[in-house]
């Protein structure tokens, strides 16, 4: 391109304020795509939900809990394939920095109900055998450099205090990069014999699979009618609603971090237009001699989208970099409080796409100014 | 030859009951008035009058910069003055090569980026645009200043290399506003040494407004614009030679 030594010059022409300018690009690239990476975490239940699994809770809330016994009832309505149950055990390792979730598992059912969780059998045979045994996510074994054979003090908040024991037995992998390696597993039988009796015989949510998706409406709808009218009325969805309703409870997370990141962007392109209209302002006797000698009104047009388009390409690329090297750390730093942080080649592509969206936008007005410039009028102002 | 009565028949610039009217604070200003202009090809044309005479607005017109009220401006056969916007962009690049009293050249660029800016819209490939480049520079006397910047260039030199510019795509005339008008003496002689140069050696047209009746009495022909006309003045019998009178 025979114009590109122009555009080149015109944009050294001021170092610190390009330097500047591509810094706000690449800072705002970044906060995009931390922010992208966190909203991606929240969703990314509902996205990694199965297509066939319901979740049951007791109508009043998650934390109000279900009889076991209405296990078997469950397993009698047509169309339920297989069921497990968890508790949320909430304890502490040593310090309540070092969050992970525990998970009180059915140990007969739980991989048959969540089968992208894969544990080597001799792994899994030994924390079957094992009563104060647990299946540790790949994640928070790296996390705290456990290893198999580990013993592990959990001090638990909820049932009665005190530190519980547990062996580790082995570690489960996900299946997928975004599935979350961050859980601990403990038994059953170990929780239910050791927790208060006002807690016994009590499961906090059911997790069911179902022979055929297309009838999840309908056996969410028949579990919920067995139980209304009962003193542990429950409400079932599947699994991805149920996902989606959690991250509810935060607040409206997916509206905040949208609404930062639309702020970011439109700042982004009321600084960046500023600085390109400043920048043509001050070059308009250079833009109108272009004109004068044959410059057409789209080649200088051209040239200033050529400039805010290449700060925009910098910047991005510079921020998204920023962002590749920088989101391991943070999501290291966040102790687990987050599922896995992905900065995915989508989200990648869509920053870039709307940092080069907002480069040209920032440049139009100004270059459309330089475009209907008259040179007469630009030259009698030299 | 140049002649203000309109009646030339094969000139390479045709003027023709050429007005410009102003509207400045809501007063109108009837700035040129029925002007008429015929300036043949080799010709070295200097215009004069007192501030605010039109002898910008003139140029402005001349070069297509500007489109009058009313009248007509042939070149080479070609009328510019119901050209649209586009076109006239087109027929400046291929015809008229632009000199400003305050050289205009891109801090940016060196000399030789300058020089090449209007071969970058031919087709020339990067070779031939080299060639004609130095042609230029070696004319005006800088073909050993391509890399240096206007920064590092004399009041002198950086109106060289707009000379350079205007010549680079050998264009039919150029058009000079005040071209000595912010340099010494002795750089003006020099460029004005090299304009007649440029008319006599290579044959260009000339168009030059000057405030200055030393700069003036270089051309062959000197109009003076009063009231909104031109009017006749000096003609100078002698040809040019070059390096001519100091």
């Amino acid at each position: 391109m025979k114009f590109t030594g122009l555009i080149l010059a015109n944009l050294l022409r001021k170092k610190i304020r390009l330097a500047l300018t591509i810094g706000s690009f690449a800072v705002a690239l970044f906060l995009f795509a931390f922010l992208g990476v966190v909203r991606d975490a929240f969703g990314r239940g509902a996205d990694v939900a199965g297509a066939d699994r319901l979740v049951i809770i007791n109508r009043t809330s998650i934390i109000n809990p279900i009889p076991l016994s209405y296990r078997d009832k469950i397993l009698r309505i047509p169309g339920v394939k297989v069921i497990t149950h968890n508790n949320w055990f909430g304890g502490v390792y040593k310090d309540e920095k070092n969050f992970f979730p525990q998970f009180v598992i059915d140990p007969e059912n739980q991989r048959q109900v969540f089968p992208e969780f894969t544990v080597p059998d001799d792994q899994w045979n030994k924390f079957l055998a094992d009563r104060e045994g647990a299946i540790v996510g790949a994640r928070t074994m790296d996390r705290f450099q456990w290893k198999i054979g580990d013993r592990i003090p959990i001090k638990t908040t909820i049932f009665g205090g005190g530190a519980w024991e547990f062996n580790i037995d082995g570690v489960y992998h996900g299946k997928l990069a975004q599935d979350d390696e961050t859980q601990f597993w403990l038994q059953w039988d170990y929780f239910e014999e050791r927790v208060p009796e006002r807690v016994k015989g009590n499961v906090g949510w059911y997790v069911l699979r179902v022979n055929d998706p297309d009838q999840s409406p309908r056996v969410a709808k028949a579990i919920d009618a067995e139980f209304a009218n009962s003193p542990y009325e429950t409400k079932t969805e599947t699994e991805s609603a149920f996902a989606a309703g959690w991250v509810k409870q935060f607040g409206n997370i997916q509206f905040l971090i949208v609404t930062i990141g639309a702020v970011v962007f439109f700042t982004l392109l009321l600084v960046t237009g500023n600085t390109m209209a400043i920048s043509v302002r001050e070059r308009t006797p250079e833009l109108a001699i272009l004109k004068a000698i044959g410059f057409s009104d789209r080649s200088v047009l051209f040239f200033v989208l050529g400039e805010s388009f290449a700060i925009a390409l910098v910047g991005g690329v510079l921020g998204l970099l920023l962002a590749v090297g920088l989101v391991p750390v943070l999501a290291n730093a966040l102790n687990g409080m987050l599922p896995v942080l992905i900065l995915s080649p989508a989200l990648i592509a869509f920053g870039l796409l709307t940092a080069l969206i907002v480069g040209i936008a920032s440049g139009i007005l100004p270059g459309i100014g330089a475009m209907r410039m008259r040179v007469v009028n630009a030259l009698r102002r030299v | 030859m140049v002649n203000v009565e309109g009646n030339g028949k094969s000139s390479l610039i045709q003027v023709r009951d050429l007005d410009k009217k102003y509207k400045r604070g809501g007063e109108e200003i009837h700035v040129l008035q029925g002007l008429n202009l015929d300036v043949d090809k080799g010709e070295f044309v200097a215009f004069m009058g007192p501030s605010g005479s039109g002898k910008t607005t003139l140029l402005n017109l001349l070069g297509g910069l500007d489109v009058p009220t009313r009248g007509s401006i042939t070149v080479s056969g070609d009328e510019i003055t119901h050209m649209s916007g586009s076109k006239l962009t087109e027929w400046r690049a291929r015809h008229v090569g632009f000199i400003f009293q305050i050289y205009n050249l891109i801090p940016v660029l060196n000399a030789f980026q300058n020089v090449e800016l209007p071969l970058l819209l031919t087709k020339l490939s990067k070779s031939e645009r080299l060639n004609h480049v130095e042609t230029a520079l070696s004319i005006v006397g800088l073909a050993d200043r391509m890399k240096h910047f206007p920064r590092q260039l004399s009041g002198g030199q950086e109106q060289r290399v707009a000379i350079a510019r205007a010549i680079v795509a050998d264009p039919t005339f150029l058009l000079c506003d005040e071209p000595t008008g912010d340099l010494d003496r002795k750089s003006a002689d020099e460029i004005m040494a090299l304009m007649e140069e440029l008319v006599a050696r290579h044959h260009k047209t000339v168009l030059m407004v000057t405030h200055d009746p030393l700069v003036a009495a270089r051309a062959q022909t000197t109009l003076h614009l009063e009231k909104g006309v031109l009017v006749e003045g000096h003609k100078r019998p002698q040809p040019i030679m070059a390096g001519g009178i100091a």
